[in-house]
């Protein structure tokens, strides 16, 4: 019983390692790609015992600078909630990670450790009902700072976000009808193997659909370029406009953790999750060659490529927030409502068609 | 006139198509870029840039040689300024940020020079009319020093020290100029003789002991 506490504290805390670690590196990552993809050098001036290290010093002296900043409220604004809004927008990121599987079972000393924070059946729901909690965060922001802009941000943020959730949530219908399962584990279990012989069992190719429109809107979702109209943080300035410190930092932190939520989900619903080709509980699959493979590698193995497919999304959601330009508001309205969510109406029906005849 | 916005193709409508053009085109600088960076880490490709980025203070933009730069003073052989002391260009300064105090020159063929010669690069515009009023080629604007900034207005206050040696920068430590001259780093008491310059030869025409007026 202890045993079991202690494995699932490990877990989680290794998670929550990972990821805000990665959230602080998509500061870096921020930085330093829109440079290489500018042809510029990017931020390089911050030095860590007389060491540039390609400007990785930059996102501690950002840190440093966040804790020692004012921490500012507005005259009128309600203290508590003015200070819970990031909190609640920060948590419900956090917490979504309950549910992803970053690995397959691993068998140590005859006890099976699930490679998951939370064993949920309805993993996809949970994840989905906490990315819309955080809309909470949003609105409460904007109303407790007692600014026209913040609660016009605040207003901006939550027709988006609300908008483009029926668009993921249709999307992924197709999914969930194809593996027949909201547990996300069981899903990519389901995903090993081939179809049709030669293709990994992957979403992306059984719902290519369904993954652009879960790509469009939960980009959407995270709040960056092109759909940063809440934040605008170039010029308008949103739900956070009267934010300072490490508050502010959480909104901000908040941002790059979604990000990489999205990019799990993606990599969990449409790439595998921690699948690799080829490789299963037997061993490596090469060519109807089998090599056995120790069932801890195999583990191992698993979480790694699982690493290796989110980092990619994380890169790919770079690229895209700095390739497009911002849409505008009429546009993303017309964007989700009439484009994302009757395609995303479609594929659910085709799909159920197509289940239908084959079974 | 009526703007006619041009109407988009069916494949710019789908977005995507468009969308993954606009990837590719990031992607391949993203790429190339990468690689360079890497193959400088090697020290390899010395030649081809990965930025257009210009590391400032480390490297320097190539500045046009006409370019109004902070400004000098010409010196004479002997190591005294060229100036005459005519006023041209504290007259013609639109800024008024030029002071120039008049003191008699031992040479009769001089007549006058600046014990004083202050310019104010808080207030200097940049013009260049200094220069072109100059008879005497004694004032130019070709430094090429541009990081003019300072902690305080007095330190913006340059004086003849550094005038003419641009080399020095505020504060300075100890005064080089040997001719007469009102020195800010002697609180503003005439330092400097003529012997110094001229060596203790026959004795010139006049004596420096007071300020000339200069208004």
């Amino acid at each position: 019983m202890i045993w079991d506490i202690v494995i699932k504290l490990v877990i989680a805390g290794a998670v929550f390692f990972f990821v805000l670690n990665l959230a602080g590196a998509h500061t870096w990552l921020e930085r330093k790609q829109s440079a290489v993809m500018q042809d510029r050098i990017g931020a390089n001036r911050a030095t860590l015992f007389g060491q540039r290290l390609l400007g990785i010093p930059h996102s501690i002296a950002d840190a440093v600078k966040m804790f020692t900043k004012e921490d500012f409220i507005p005259a009128n604004a309600d203290p508590f909630l003015h200070t819970l809004a990031p909190f609640l927008s920060v948590f419900f990121a956090m917490v979504a990670f309950a549910g992803i599987p970053f690995g397959d079972h691993l068998m140590l000393g005859g006890r099976m450790i699930e490679l998951q924070v939370a064993k949920v059946d309805v993993a996809l729901l949970y994840i989905f009902a906490m990315l819309s909690l955080g809309v909470y965060g949003v609105i409460l922001a904007g109303y407790a700072s007692r600014s026209n802009y913040a609660l016009l941000g605040a207003m901006r943020a939550s027709a988006q976000m609300i908008s483009y959730e029926i668009a993921l949530g249709a999307g992924i219908a197709g999914i969930v009808m194809i593996y027949g399962t909201l547990d996300l584990q069981e899903m990519v279990r389901a995903q090993g193997g081939l179809a049709w012989g030669f293709l990994p069992k992957w979403g992306i190719f059984l719902q290519p659909v369904a993954f652009f429109i879960f790509l469009t809107a939960a980009l959407a979702e995270t709040k960056r370029t092109p759909f940063d109209l809440p934040e605008g943080e170039s010029e308008i300035i949103g739900y956070f406009v009267e934010y300072s410190g490490m508050k502010f930092g959480m909104f901000f932190l908040t941002d790059f953790v979604e990000t990489i939520l999205v990019a799990c989900l993606a990599t969990t619903l449409f790439f595998g999750g921690w699948q690799i080709p080829g490789l299963s509980v037997a061993g490596f699959n090469f060519f109807g060659h089998l090599i056995a493979v120790n069932p801890v590698i195999y583990a191992l193995l698993g979480v790694m490529s699982f690493t290796l497919k989110v980092l990619i999304f994380c890169w790919l959601f770079m690229a895209i927030r700095w390739t497009l330009p911002r849409f505008r508001y009429d546009q993303l309205m017309r964007l989700g409502w009439q484009y994302l969510f009757p395609i995303a109406i479609a594929n659910v029906v085709i799909t159920g068609l197509i289940l239908a005849l084959v079974k | 006139m009526a703007i006619r916005k041009r109407e988009l193709t069916f494949w710019e409508k789908l977005y995507l198509p468009q969308i993954f053009s606009g990837l590719k085109l990031t992607m391949k600088h993203f790429f190339v870029n990468l690689f360079i960076h890497m193959a400088h880490r090697l020290g390899l490709m010395k030649n081809s840039s990965a930025a257009v980025t210009i590391q400032y203070p480390e490297e320097r933009r190539w500045l046009a040689p006409r370019l109004r730069t902070r400004h000098r003073l010409m010196l004479r052989e002997e190591g005294t300024p060229r100036c005459v002391g005519c006023m041209m260009c504290e007259t013609i300064c639109p800024a008024k940020c030029i002071t120039i105090v008049a003191g008699e020159h031992p040479d009769p063929n001089v007549e006058k020079y600046p014990t004083r010669f202050d310019i104010d690069l808080g207030k200097c515009v940049y013009c260049g009319y200094c220069v072109e009023a100059c008879p005497e080629d004694a004032i130019r604007m070709d430094t090429q020093i541009l990081d003019i900034a300072a902690y305080s207005r007095d330190a913006m206050k340059l004086d003849m020290h550094e005038l003419l040696n641009p080399t020095l920068r505020k504060p300075l430590k100890e005064c080089e100029l040997k001719f007469p001259h009102k020195c800010a780093i002697h609180d503003g008491k005439i330092t400097g003789s003529w012997d110094a310059v001229y060596g203790k030869g026959p004795k010139k025409s006049n004596q420096f002991e007071s300020e000339t007026p200069s208004h």
